[in-house]
């Protein structure tokens, strides 16, 4: 296997970093761009997540106690765009960026321009984003799905922003998309047959296929909402002849996909962290791509499984039901190969292990909500309800987030060349697998016993819990400066990491020294 | 001279920290509800829960078997398997076979739901407002505007909270027992969703749409529910509460209510 000399590539100006912001600003370096990515990724999780302690603090008792109704509604709304887009989506991006090209065996991204362009974007769609919460009439209230007519004929001045802010952050996944296809489709080095892609690879590529494939959804639906509030059409309005439920068949159209774009990924991951700390080869490589290729399918058919209680036929129902049943298959195929990954190996818990463990039994708690919220007449139940949000909070942050702490932690020494503080990231991890439940695991209570959803202030009944709740996301909030220190002091320094930084690890990325050179493969590496 | 708001506000969150029957005991479960319905989805949810926690039992003692026992710190060497057609088959089929059983109760539930058109006793009809619920009984010529009546002393903390804090109206959807009920509801402005748990019914109030539900409830007494689908900024402050009376003592209501809509045409009235 082939390393490229790094010190041959140095003495051309070309070929490395130019100093000061420009480095950043023009940068077309896959690294650069991936950690731009990930840092920007990380001020959305702390901007979004200082939001979700202010919607704690106001639910931690009855009565208002912070926040009027109207800012409280626009606090759920921006956390919740906030969270999907600006932190685990840009996340997913940035690690593709710094891991695929390494993985592959490619010099770079394929087409290194468009890559900034695409980074770049999102500042500029956040600022714009983030500017309507000092506007007269407020920031967005209407939730993040942004229902008509409540978005529409009801919505403030501001929605006009949050839709152009959509639309970047489209073109910007957009974008994002069509480079991560090229890249794999088109770097790969030679004798890396699609079979043998690792399996992040894999769940990128199909990711990437489903943004391509949404995110136009989402921009025509918004550019529909757009029409309505400006140019008197009637496309969400009954009064002018058009269905607000047809927003959210086309909304959820974009959405359900969403889901599977916020997860993909993160399965990809822990096919790689897995084995990796189990010492023992991936169980079931084919079955795994297959599940995932039968995942991403199926995530178009289901989208109306948002929606039953907006008086679906019953035949629909049905079918919605069936359909949505049916991902649990390929969703266990899964769980039950990562878990046949571990059984006989030779395990230890290195802080990314731990985060793979954590997501592969709260993920599959996440799942299992699920699979209750699909039988159509529970759903009248839970829907709308806390419920629910415990559901997503349960696949998106221990699913979603842990998979993205967990990369993060199984490749910072790859990315900075310094081992992180074993002992820290561990009082990271517990502190944060701990309180992330007494913060969740309630809210499941509470919507069985009718607490819905969006609300400011609650009846008597659900005290206890929402008490609960909020001192877990009180400690759950405050654990995630400790990640914040320890990836600043991972750059600055630490143990130095060897180009092979765990002991069980397969893959090209293993072979680069630790930190890479700045471009990864000039020479196609051969692959076993 | 009366004391200052200020010192009344401190006096009374004192009190309301002091005192623990503000708070009630926790509810961990759905309750099962007082129609066939509710019974037959709290049955439904129980079935699918006791499904994923089996489930669940059998994967993670297999997970943390391996966590305990295969740790490389124990002296454990790993296996070399990475593939077994047969375990795969066998895992795909299990999941997909309890899935199917499981779709069919709950089918055919879902059909009984929508049994809408058959031998309804009375109509109501639910409009949803910024944010109000107004019903009309279809027929009788009666109508009732329902809002919250928890006073704002009480939400903006100054006041001690009422058993049924924000679960209370000024007027009561007044139903008899024992009658198949049919729900329509629409709303004026905003999508609503009229939302009873007792009831098992949760229907979205869709502006320009009319969408139908239906309950026969057993036992009179007072079911509460609230609106469930964001609707701007009072969301919260819609409650529902359905008040289920006998059939004579619910003929007694209408016929006074619709003696008093007789004498004032403008009750009932949006203001
Ligand atoms: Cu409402």
């Amino acid at each position: 296997m082939s390393t490229i000399p790094i010190e041959v590539q140095d003495h051309n100006p070309h070929h490395s970093a130019p100093p000061g912001i420009k480095r950043w600003l023009l940068t077309t370096n896959h690294k650069d761009i991936g950690t731009l990515y990930l840092w920007f990724s990380l001020l959305m999780f702390l901007l979004g997540g200082s939001m979700a302690m202010g919607i704690r603090a106001e639910l931690f008792k009855p009565g208002l106690q912070f926040f009027e109704p109207h800012f409280f509604n626009q606090l759920t709304t921006m956390h919740g765009l906030i969270m999907i887009f600006g932190a685990v989506m840009p996340a997913f991006v940035g690690l593709a960026n710094w891991m695929l090209p390494i993985m592959i065996g490619a010099p770079d991204m394929a087409l290194p321009r468009m890559n900034n362009w695409s980074f770049w974007i999102l500042p500029f769609a956040f600022t714009l984003l983030i500017s309507t919460l000092f506007m007269k009439g407020g920031a967005p209230d209407f939730g993040w799905t942004a229902y008509a007519p409540l978005s529409t004929t009801y919505g403030p001045k501001s929605t006009d922003f949050f839709i152009f802010s959509i639309h970047l952050m489209g073109i910007s996944s957009i974008m994002g998309a069509i480079n991560i296809i090229a890249t794999i489709l088109n770097l790969r080095a030679p004798s890396m047959t699609l079979m043998k892609m690792p399996i992040f690879v894999w769940t990128w590529l199909i990711t990437a296929f489903l943004l391509i494939a949404v995110m136009p959804i989402l921009a025509g639906a918004v550019t529909m909402m757009l029409m309505d509030r400006n140019f008197g059409t009637s496309f969400f309005n009954a009064a002018g002849g058009g269905d607000p439920v047809m927003y959210q068949h086309i909304f959820w159209f974009f959405g359900h996909p969403e889901v599977y774009i916020m997860i993909l990924p993160s399965f990809g991951i822990m096919s790689e962290i897995i084995p990796t700390f189990s010492r023992k080869r991936l169980f079931g490589y084919p079955s795994m791509v297959y599940a995932t290729c039968s995942i991403a399918f199926l995530s178009f058919l289901v989208w109306a499984h948002h929606m039953f209680t907006t008086g679906m036929p019953v035949i629909g129902e049905i079918y919605f039901m069936l359909a949505t049943m049916l991902i649990a298959v390929p969703t266990g195929v899964k769980i039950f190969n990562w878990v046949a990954t571990m059984f006989r190996g030779s395990l230890s818990f290195e802080t990314p292990m731990l985060f793979a463990v954590a997501f592969l039994i709260m993920f599959t708690m996440g799942g299992f909500s699920g699979l209750m919220l699909a039988i159509v007449p529970a759903d009248f139940q839970y829907h709308d309800t806390y419920f629910v949000v415990a559901h997503f909070h349960y696949v998106l942050v221990p699913g979603a987030i842990f998979g993205i702490m967990a990369a993060v932690y199984y490749w910072l020494p790859k990315w900075t060349g310094h081992y992180y503080s074993e002992h820290l990231s561990k009082v990271h991890f517990w502190l944060s697998a701990i309180s992330i439940n007494v913060l969740f695991f309630p809210m499941h209570f509470l919507g069985l016993a009718g607490m819905p959803r969006r609300i400011p202030d609650y009846a008597l009944e659900f005290a206890d819990f929402n008490r609960i709740a909020s001192i877990g996301g009180f400690v759950f909030g405050a654990s995630q400066l400790i990640f914040l220190y320890i990836i600043i002091k991972t750059i600055r320094g630490g143990e130095k990491a060897p180009a092979l930084v765990w002991e069980g690890a397969n893959g090209l990325e293993w072979t680069l020294s630790s930190p890479p050179p700045y471009h990864s493969f000039s020479t196609p590496p051969l692959v076993p | 001279m009366s004391p200052s708001p200020q010192f009344r506000a401190l006096v009374f969150s004192l009190l309301l920290a002091m005192n623990p029957s503000v708070q009630a005991d926790y509810i961990f479960n759905m309750t099962p509800g007082v129609t066939e319905i509710s019974r037959g989805i709290h049955n439904l949810h129980m079935v699918i829960f006791w499904i994923c926690v089996a489930i669940g039992l059998v994967v993670f003692s297999v997970m943390f078997y391996a966590i305990i026992w295969h740790r490389k710190s124990r002296g454990a060497k790993a296996a070399n398997f990475h593939e077994n057609t047969l375990v795969e088959i066998i895992w795909t089929l299990i999941p997909f076979s309890i899935l199917t059983m499981m779709a069919i109760p709950a089918a055919q539930l879902l059909i009984k739901m929508h049994d809408t058109k058959t031998d309804s006793d009375l109509s109501i009809k639910i409009v949803g407002h910024q944010w109000y619920w107004e019903y009309e009984y279809l027929g009788e010529g009666v109508r009732v505007i329902s809002r919250l009546s928890t006073p704002q002393e009480q939400i903006q903390n100054r006041d001690i909270k009422n058993p049924h804090y924000l679960r209370e109206v000024d007027n009561h959807l007044v139903v008899p027992q024992k009658k198949k009920i049919r729900f329509l509801t629409t709303a004026n402005d905003v999508i609503h969703s009229w939302w009873v748990p007792a009831l098992g019914v949760k229907k979205d109030a869709i502006p320009g749409f009319i969408n139908e539900a239906w309950a026969k409830i057993e036992e009179p007494g007072i079911y509460r529910g609230q609106c469930a689908e964001l609707c701007g900024v009072l969301h919260g402050f819609m409650p529902i509460v359905i008040e289920v009376k006998t059939e004579a003592e619910y003929q007694t209501w209408l016929l006074e209510k619709k003696a008093l809509m007789n004498n004032h045409p403008t009750i009932g009235h949006t203001p």
